[in-house]
């Protein structure tokens, strides 16, 4: 077990990887035997992070070194920095690895039978492995040359995903949207990359952490790494490619495109506390995120309820409730250099915003199921053209409120509990923001309650009254990520304490991110 | 385990729960006591529209384009103003994207210094 332990961070990145290209393989033996080993190796990949998520939780940090004589060497002899490719993996890298690994493990058994009859299947499931481990890779990388590989490798996967459905124009156009977007912020994160590798020459986050000294050079990196993560992670006004993109994903790949997102976010944070957190005027950067959340929240929401495409309403949905996230975590890092507001709101608003992230890819991943679902019986994704769809299609309808009713903070889904942690602790920092932000939730049921109507309600229309319920898998599917939606409202403070918590203090303890690699070196 | 327990913020979801089965409770008791003798597909359920046709049920759904048509109406402005920068063109996105990366420099320039 404990050689499990100790390898998990580089299994868990390597298997998915190796599973991708195997797939085509086996894929020419029939769909069954394709789909046995993918779901197979799947699991297995999700008892090793189970395993790392339970030993990060008692023990803290793990390294792991590649090419070392022992795994947590990350410095070797007779050097003073870290020369090898390391994994760094906390309780904000666990975090996302479980949030990833849930939404994938969904997402797969989802699209069984959504993909049933489809050519380019194999294809389809490759790309997917292949961005459930640039996901992983780029959760637990602790290098930032590898945290740019990682993200090329998801952007790849990423827009090839996104343009499956080669036979809608729409499709191959949100794809090429995707990757150009994905490509120029990528080289703009390469560039940054090479301003500090230029400076200290070193590549390790820890390293860099330790000897930045927060000159020009280093504010102009900052600001291109910001520039490029927030427009991964669709924040406005860099958003527009989003609802462009998660639109024409099918499937289950829209899930995991967003998560991909949602890395972004995770390596925004991590660069502005981790590396640049010890040195800089946190205040200024955290209005500035606080700023990119409330236009997110509010240019979101507002595009989503004009929306009649039920997939770019709950995009731009997406958009808004990254905005909860931003603003969270923003309240925190303006007060990071007070340790009297930190503890008193600061760390619960980070909380709240960490929390909202595991709850959003839950319910938003829930409900563009739901609308994959729609569209695979009706075969649109027009509202205009739906009604009475509930009469026919009684779990997608009820997966379909249990999302809606958590997007839109209604106890007791798990929305509720995330939002209800951000009202409370914004309100303290500056009520204006916490009030935007009751109004956004607002205007985030009364578009649900608009979607709700035009597409269930009603009497059947005369096209759609021999629509079938969807096939099982899509329902098992669904099932996992309604019941963690409930779960996690019912028993919020069970997730905030062994999973949000630990994953905030990971964040904000700079020093202890840095001293895992650097130890005791000058 | 159920509570999010904060200085200022409590949020058990089982009172929660519990408020939810005795209002369920009490909508359930409200109903029963309705009357149940009507009679069905006769002018006691028919849909009376101020003496007019009717249509059938298929063509009564509203459709989405006309949910909330006040306050789309009232916030034209607003949305001629969102809805300009969303150009669907890739280049345009980039062009946002240097921008808002320029002034995210310049605040830090000036933040830092």
């Amino acid at each position: 077990m404990e050689f499990l332990i100790t390898n998990s961070p580089a299994l868990i990145v390597a298997i998915p990887l190796v599973v991708a290209f195997i797939i085509p393989l086996i894929g020419r033996t029939g769909d069954k035997a394709r789909n046995t080993f993918m779901l197979a190796a799947f699991a297995l990949i999700s008892f090793l992070v189970a395993i790392l998520a339970v030993n990060i939780h008692s023990v803290g940090i793990r390294i792991y070194t590649f090419g070392a004589t022992t795994a947590d060497l990350a410095v070797p002899e007779h050097f003073i920095v870290p020369v090898r490719i390391i994994f760094e993996v906390d309780a904000m890298s666990m975090f996302m690895g479980i949030v990833v690994t849930t939404v994938t493990l969904a997402a797969l058994i989802y699209s069984l039978q959504f993909l049933k009859g489809q050519p380019r299947q194999a294809r389809f499931y490759s790309l997917m492995m292949l961005l459930y481990a640039a996901m992983m890779g780029l959760a637990f990388t602790g290098d930032m040359f590898n945290l740019f590989v990682f993200l090329e490798i998801a952007s790849i996967a990423g827009a090839a995903l996104a343009a499956y459905r080669t036979n809608l124009a729409d499709a191959v156009e949100g794809g090429f949207k995707y990757i150009v977007i994905s490509a120029i912020s990528a080289l703009m994160v390469l560039f940054a990359i090479g301003i500090l590798y230029s400076e200290y020459d070193v590549l390790s986050m820890a390293a860099i952490a330790h000897f930045i000294q927060y000159t020009h050079l280093d504010m102009i990196a900052l600001g291109l790494l910001g520039g490029a993560f927030v427009i991964k992670l669709a924040g406005v006004p860099l958003h527009m490619w989003a609802p462009d993109t998660y639109t024409v994903a099918p499937a289950g790949s829209t899930p995991m495109i967003l998560a991909a997102s949602y890395m972004s976010m995770y390596a925004l944070y991590r660069v502005t506390f981790t590396i640049y957190g010890g040195f800089i005027d946190t205040t200024a950067i955290g209005w500035a995120v606080i700023i990119v959340g409330l236009l997110s929240m509010f240019v979101g929401v507002m595009m989503a309820v004009h929306q009649t495409d039920i997939k770019r309403m709950m995009a731009y949905h997406a958009i808004s409730q990254g905005g909860y996230m931003l603003l969270g975590v923003g309240v925190g890092l303006a007060v990071l250099a007070d340790p009297v507001a930190l503890r008193a709101f600061g760390q619960a608003a980070m909380e709240g915003g960490i929390f909202h992230l595991i709850n959003h890819v839950f319910y938003k991943a829930l409900l563009f199921m739901t609308a994959e679902a729609i569209f695979l019986r009706i075969g649109t994704r027009d509202t205009n053209k739906m009604g009475g769809l509930a009469r026919n299609m009684k779990w997608t309808a009820g997966f379909f409120i249990i999302g809606a009713l958590a997007i839109a903070g209604i106890p007791p889904f798990n929305g509720f509990a995330s939002k209800l942690l951000i009202y409370e602790s914004v309100l303290k920092f500056n009520p204006v923001l916490a009030i935007i932000a009751m109004f956004v939730s607002l205007v985030t049921l009364a578009s649900f309650a608009k979607v709700f109507y035009s597409a269930f309600t009603g009497a059947p229309m005369p096209a759609y009254k021999q629509v079938k319920e969807v096939p099982k898998s899509l329902i098992i599917g669904m099932s996992i990520l309604a019941v963690l939606c409930i779960f996690f409202g019912l028993f919020p403070g069970l997730i905030v304490n062994n999973i949000v918590a630990p994953a905030t203090n990971a964040l904000i303890n700079h020093a202890g991110y840095v001293n895992a690699v650097m130890g005791a070196v000058p | 385990m159920y509570i999010l327990n904060y200085q200022y913020a409590v949020w058990s979801p089982l009172i929660w729960l519990v408020s939810l089965a005795v209002v369920s409770i009490m909508v359930f008791i409200w109903r029963s006591r309705g009357r149940k003798s009507y009679k069905e597909a006769t002018a006691q359920t028919d849909v009376f529209l101020s003496g007019a046709k009717v249509p059938p049920e298929e063509e009564r759904h509203v459709k989405a384009d006309n949910i909330y048509w006040g306050f789309f109406e009232s916030l034209k402005g607003l949305y001629r103003w969102m809805m300009k920068p969303h150009t669907g063109i890739v280049n345009d996105y980039l062009l946002w994207f240097v921008v808002v990366s320029a002034i995210a420099i310049l605040i830090f320039f000036v933040a830092g210094s």
